[in-house]
């Protein structure tokens, strides 16, 4: 019962969700043979070049791959700082 | 028509390939298809102690490969049921034996004369596992609900699918219905989600397939296994027949999600 009791109150999840979300990431990665720290770098390299030729929100930025069954595709979403929201800042 | 060849593999080694093979040639075999199986891992044999033929061996794979014999007299046939033979694998020889041509132009000589060719990987991607899919019709990748062969059978999709040979077909072997319940065991749904592959059939873990293969007799042939009947569905949705997931391998909540999930992500 205490068994029980500790288990309800515990917050660590269910060993099979913790293989799911492990999962998820570990296939992404080995399927697209880019690892997490290739992908940062990646990242880098395209604020350096996109910066170039305009003025980005490097804190709203986000690069991450995404998949739809097995297809995966490489998402880059980048705000691009308008003079407004420059002037509001 | 000739025959369909099925290649049933899985990357990683000891999730019951080889279980998996000689139970589905078997339940095809009591439908009164002729089935050939073939043992394509060279140097690990083992096709032929599942399917309790192993007193029987005189030639094998690599015989009939480099021409020492015949194909018929490589073919040992199973005699409890109908129509069932199998080619062993060569036990004294390594996977550089056999090329994948080699593989083509001997399922070339069986599909006329076979409804089925069930070729038996083995575990890994290199020639071993080119050698086996080369002729395939249908690939079937069998896994267990664990982080480490659901890895590996998405690294093996994946090369089927470069290799043009997909899409394949997945069989969850080892579901513990228990374990799935606590949260504590990847459930099928999981799996599916995770692989984004067609699947073929979901195979309870069964003691009774233990005692069936120290027996040396298919589980299929025992009416009362969970995983001989599961096996047995499997034979019947390769022959085309439609045998829904829910209700018919287990009872419960479990086995009902799959059905769904199946029909909407399948195809």
């Amino acid at each position: 019962m205490a068994g029980f009791f500790d288990r309800l109150l515990s917050r660590e999840p269910k060993s099979a969700y913790q293989a799911k979300e492990r999962m998820k990431l570990v296939l992404v990665h080995d399927r697209s043979n880019l690892s997490p720290q290739a992908l940062e770098q990646l990242k880098d390299e395209l604020i350096e070049v996109i910066s170039r030729h305009v003025n980005i929100d490097t804190q709203g930025m986000r690069v991450e791959i995404t998949k739809e069954g097995r297809e995966q595709r490489l998402i880059a979403d980048i705000p691009i700082k308008t003079l407004a929201k420059r002037r509001m800042g | 028509m000739p025959g369909k060849v099925v290649t049933v593999t899985s990357g990683k080694g000891g999730v019951g390939k080889t279980t998996a093979t000689a139970n589905i040639a078997a339940a095809m075999a009591l439908k009164n298809q002729k089935v050939v199986c073939i043992d394509a891992d060279i140097g690990l044999r083992n096709l032929d102690v599942v399917l309790g033929l192993e007193n029987r061996i005189v030639y094998d794979l690599v015989d009939v490969i480099e021409g020492r014999c015949r194909l018929r007299q490589a073919m040992i046939r199973d005699k409890r049921l109908p129509e069932l033979y199998l080619i062993p694998a060569a036990q004294t020889r390594d996977k550089s034996a056999v090329s994948p041509s080699d593989m083509v132009r001997l399922c070339n000589e069986l599909k006329p004369e076979f409804d089925w060719v069930l070729i038996d990987s083995p575990a890994g991607i290199e020639r071993g596992f080119r050698n086996a899919i080369a002729a395939a019709d249908i690939i079937v990748v069998v896994t267990n609900p664990e982080v480490s062969a659901v890895r590996d059978a998405d690294r093996i999709i994946g090369l089927i699918e470069a290799e043009e040979k997909g899409p394949a077909q997945l069989i969850i072997n080892r579901i513990k219905p228990d374990m799935v319940k606590k949260g504590d065991m990847l459930s099928p749904d999981d799996v599916l989600e995770l692989l984004a592959v067609e699947l073929l059939g979901l195979i309870p873990e069964d003691e009774t397939v233990i005692t069936s293969t120290n027996r040396g007799v298919p589980v299929v042939i025992d009416g009362k296994s969970r995983a001989g009947r599961a096996f047995r569905n499997i034979s019947q949705r390769l022959l085309g027949e439609r045998v829904p997931f829910a209700s018919i391998e287990e009872s419960g909540g479990l086995f009902n999600q799959i059905g769904r999930i199946f029909r909407k992500g399948g195809g």
